[in-house]
């Protein structure tokens, strides 16, 4: 982008404020870096997670506990539900503040926002490791 | 003091104005794919929770997600995870700033729909042939 501005030495920014770098928002490109990070570690994560489903298909309850359980499965899903917890939370809350405009729906949305997230995330970091702590594969 | 008044500026033309492109199907399909997996994640989050509630839980999980319904939607929702997914590799090589010419757009826009479309074909048959 050009800078248009006659004189780059002049500027309303206070020097901290240039050291921060913190924009306008106050959080710098935190939200959009996090959203980043975490769509890179979903790939890995993802294939991993579609495998693991496809085997779980048509095993029984048993099977399911067995292949759950395992320290590798259990330690992927894991990192998946907290990589795709924090990035559906980031993504929503982007599509949530370009097209939700009432302020006091906005907020509610945001908040909802969160808490679902959250929701999913100890929902299934709770089942993860109440199926797979203290099993060993015999 | 006189009333002030609003000037009759133009406004930005809404997405109806537009011709629909490759590019700005596959962006606003990046979105609702987004939405879907957003809302489709509490299924695996059911499914876990059943699974640790104990044997009678999962069974009638497990029951749904075998029958037809079941089935048409965990290959819907594999289809919107490989499109999402794709989508978001092409994001991230506009990200490091490759990829921005007309022909690479529409052709990345177009690998999209068709390596998602191929990509969960592939999953289901290998899925029925491996498990």
């Amino acid at each position: 982008m050009a800078d248009n501005r006659a004189d780059t030495r002049v500027s309303m920014r206070t020097p901290l404020a240039r050291v921060k770098g913190l924009g306008a928002s106050g959080h710098g490109v935190e939200h959009w870096w996090i959203h980043r990070m975490t769509a890179v570690s979903n790939i890995p994560l993802i294939i991993a997670f579609v495998i693991i489903v496809a085997a779980l298909a048509g095993s029984s309850y048993g099977e399911a506990i067995a292949i759950i359980s395992h320290p590798l499965v259990a330690i992927i899903l894991l990192l998946a539900v907290l990589s795709v917890a924090n990035h559906m939370r980031l993504g929503m809350q982007i599509i949530i503040e370009d097209y939700v405009h009432d302020k006091g729906l906005k907020i509610a949305a945001l908040i909802a926002n969160n808490f679902y997230a959250v929701i999913i995330g100890v929902a299934c970091l709770y089942a993860i490791l109440k199926v797979s702590l203290g099993r060993i594969l015999l | 003091m006189a009333e002030a008044k609003v000037a009759p500026r133009p406004l930005s033309p809404h997405l109806q104005i537009y011709r629909w492109s490759w590019t700005m199907a596959m962006s606003v399909a990046h979105r609702i794919t987004g939405t879907a997996l957003y809302g489709g994640i509490a299924l695996f989050a059911i499914w876990l929770v059943a699974l640790a509630s104990g044997p009678n839980a999962f069974e009638t999980v497990h029951w749904f997600f075998g029958s037809p319904l079941g089935l048409l939607i965990l290959f819907v929702y594999t289809w919107i995870l490989m499109h999402h997914m794709l989508g978001g590799v092409r994001h991230l090589v506009w990200d490091f700033g490759y990829g921005m010419e007309a022909v690479q757009r529409i052709n990345m826009a177009r690998f999209t729909l068709i390596g998602s479309v191929a990509l969960t074909l592939a999953i289901w048959v290998v899925a029925f042939i491996a498990f």
